[in-house]
């Protein structure tokens, strides 16, 4: 059953082309990775899947809900991981999943706040600042940060930055929780290695486009090695 | 019910925010207190001419004193991560307009509760004199409804330090003439004076209904 539906989708800044037709599709409880170099349009992408930023032409569909029509019921649905931790750094990090509980209307938010706090490994620094935490910690809160309304859909831009080998692993196991949960994840990667791990499809972006997609079972290393280095050579 | 506490949680999380940041409330008031002191050493103040000048000197000490602390709620809210952090919620706009509002107006507030009863005894004049806390809140509330829009405008571009001002004091010239002009008549009861109070009551309304329908413009893309 597709759960998200991107159709013709077009993104302009000013004259600037950056998204240039993309069509795909997500079954519910599948996780695929976007590859591309930078400047690709993985981030746009993303940012108008999330609701973020308007597309300039084409429609996306969450769960059958129109991201611009639905917007507020979408946003319900998914949790975000960027660049940007988008936590405020004069709260401590129990406070900012209070602040964002609210903002979600999370049920027993106390209860779900440590419970998330725990499993990022962060329950001795409830009361500690943003502001103090290493450049880990704060990736790990704010990873609990977009599972704090228990989102259908995960995007997650570039998910392992920051993060040491353990943290990573954490990533891998929260990805794998979620998607036994029925939960659907679509994530950017650099990381040829983390896609073939984490994903059950790749998708390949080069200049706005899609260039390359296919099931990673289906996937020889190699090939997609060779396909990845030309689609992200200068 | 969830419009409400999301705006009781912003506003919760913006005052708690400024009271360990402590960047715009020290700022305000030793900002207010200056103009009130140069206003007063600048003027040859006498019992004929102290309505014509104090409360012309305690709007724009509240002005300006405002434009700094306006400048910075949205301001904060626009570094690291932007205004995205907010816009990722499923919250109503609405709700986020109306807490930042009511943020302003407390920071605001706080401010002109410790320059009024300076102001008071600088200028010589009476505290508690007739409606003067209808006139500072409702003078407050207009202020800050314009400017609550114009620095979410203002934030999202490099210059606005310098456009939040240019924007908005063109703006809110009604408010600021109204709350001058009601303030004076508290001190000295002048005859056929227009209902001031009300005339302020009025642009309040207008200008809160349409900062409030045009904010989901403004800040989203």
């Amino acid at each position: 059953m597709t759960f998200l539906a991107v159709r013709g989708l077009k993104k302009s800044f000013g004259l600037k082309p950056i998204l240039r037709g993309i069509d795909l599709t997500l079954e519910r409880g599948e996780c695929l990775a976007l590859m591309g170099a930078n400047g690709a349009g993985k981030t746009t992408l993303l940012r108008i899947l999330v609701g973020l930023t308007k597309p300039s032409a084409g429609s996306v569909s969450i769960g059958g809900l129109d991201i611009v029509r639905d917007a507020q019921q979408i946003r319900s649905s998914v949790g975000f991981v960027a660049h940007q931790p988008y936590l405020y750094d004069e709260l401590t990090a129990l406070e900012n999943l209070r602040f964002f509980g609210k903002m979600y209307a999370v049920k027993r938010i106390e209860e779900r706040a440590n419970s998330l706090l725990r499993k990022v490994g962060l329950e001795k620094k409830a009361g500690e600042r943003v502001s103090v935490l290493s450049r880990g910690q704060v990736q790990r809160l704010s990873w609990a940060r977009a599972l704090l309304h228990a989102p259908q859909l995960l995007l997650l831009d570039e998910p392992d930055t920051g993060l040491d080998q353990e943290g990573q692993g954490l990533v891998t196991a929260l990805l794998t929780e979620h998607m036994a949960q029925g939960g659907t994840v679509l994530f950017t990667t650099h990381q040829l290695e983390r896609a073939l791990e984490l994903s059950s499809s790749i998708i390949l972006l080069k200049g706005g486009r899609i260039t390359f997609q296919q099931k990673t079972g289906t996937l020889e290393r190699e090939a997609i090695q060779r396909t990845y280095q030309e689609a992200t050579a200068p | 019910m969830i419009f409400l506490e999301q705006v009781i949680a912003i506003l919760w999380k913006d005052v708690r925010y400024e009271l360990r940041s402590k960047q715009m409330w020290t700022g305000m008031g030793l900002f207010a207190l200056l103009v009130l002191v140069i206003f007063n050493f600048a003027f040859d103040l006498r019992v004929d001419n102290k309505a014509a000048v104090a409360p012309g000197a305690l709007w724009v000490a509240f002005v300006f004193a405002s434009i700094l602390g306006l400048g910075r709620t949205i301001a904060a809210e626009r570094e690291k991560g932007s205004m995205d952090r907010l816009l990722l919620c499923p919250v109503d706009r609405k709700a986020i307009y109306l807490a930042k509002l009511l943020g302003n107006m407390l920071f605001i507030g706080v401010v002109e509760v410790v320059a009024l009863p300076i102001f008071a005894a600088l200028f010589d004049v009476p505290l508690f004199v007739g409606p003067l806390l209808a006139i500072v809140l409702l003078g407050t509330l207009g202020i800050a409804a314009v400017g609550t829009l114009f620095s979410a405008m203002a934030a999202a571009t490099q210059a606005r330090e310098l456009l939040l001002p240019i924007l908005v004091f063109p703006l809110i010239v009604p408010v600021v003439i109204g709350s001058v002009r009601a303030t004076g008549t508290l001190l000295v009861a002048t005859a056929n004076e227009p209902p001031w109070l009300g005339l302020i009551a009025a642009f309040d309304v207008i200008f809160l209904s349409v900062s409030m329908l045009t904010f989901v413009y403004v800040v989203e893309e």
